[in-house]
């Protein structure tokens, strides 16, 4: 799987869209379950989840006559790496400052 | 110094990271209000920053670049959104072209710090959210280069005692 990574910032970026991915991450869910879940039409829960299908954040399969949406964590994991890479860059930053204050002292 | 958290929301985008500095308030708001201070510390041990334009007020803008160990320069850009010296700082950071201008005015990372003092010392949080994976991919890979030049050096003298 290759994941694009401005895919899943793009469907990262809105807060319906996370919460949909918490909710599906935590258990399948139909797109008429989720869509109940929200204060809008099934027709605009359908769009958000196609956006995370798009980001591989998400994957449906069909049960019945219902469609599941399934979380992946996958994509997320690459997001988690490059949040590893910048926290490293932090640790590095404070380390600097550190330094400055002790010369000061 | 101590770090005391760093706390990763991946589906929200953001790093939260907690450090602890046995200094003054006043003092710990110096390293990012004196341009000369900032470069010091804000780039990458390999990508060290130069402070080309400061305008440390709200609106105000801030052109940077931070040079790489082959001499290539690497032009960022921040405007300040909000400051209450000495205790809270909020900016936009990104990268720019050449010019020093932002690339894409749309491809920042929004950067919230809080001092607060504490027994014997300052607390520092910085919060910073991306908004697109390139600011975050670019950042990260600079900021790993120094361990990856560790691990090959390390390879290199391992290969040579062989």
């Amino acid at each position: 799987m290759v994941v694009d990574p401005d895919a899943v910032f793009h469907a990262l970026a809105d807060a319906t869209r996370r919460d949909i991915l918490m909710r599906v991450i935590r258990s399948g869910q139909s797109v008429s379950e989720l869509a109940r879940a929200y204060p809008m039409s099934f027709a605009a829960v359908q769009k958000h989840v196609a956006v995370l299908e798009r980001a591989e954040l998400v994957s449906k399969t069909r049960r019945g006559r219902e469609q599941i949406v399934q979380g992946e964590v996958g994509a997320l994991r690459l997001v988690a790496r490059l949040l590893d890479g910048y926290e490293h860059l932090w640790r590095q930053r404070a380390a600097g400052i550190e330094r400055i204050l002790e010369e000061e002292q | 110094m101590t770090v005391i958290s760093s706390t990763k929301d991946v589906s929200a985008l953001t790093l939260t990271f907690v450090a602890e500095f046995a200094a003054p308030v006043e003092q710990v708001w110096q390293v990012w209000a004196d341009p000369r201070k900032l470069e010091r510390w804000w780039g990458p041990p390999t990508w060290p920053a130069t402070v080309d334009r400061f305008e440390f007020k709200p609106g105000g803008a801030v052109r940077y670049h931070m040079t790489g160990p082959d001499g290539t320069k690497a032009r960022a850009w921040w405007v300040i959104t909000d400051i209450e010296e000495p205790h809270r700082l909020e900016f936009d950071d990104g990268f720019a072209d050449d010019q020093g201008e932002p690339v894409d005015p749309e491809d920042i990372t929004h950067g919230v710090v809080t001092l607060e003092a504490m027994d014997g010392g300052t607390r520092m949080t910085t919060v910073s959210t991306f908004r697109s994976a390139e600011q975050l991919e670019r950042m990260a890979a600079m900021g790993m280069e120094e361990g990856m030049r560790l691990a090959m050096g390390q390879i290199d003298d391992l290969l040579a005692e062989g």
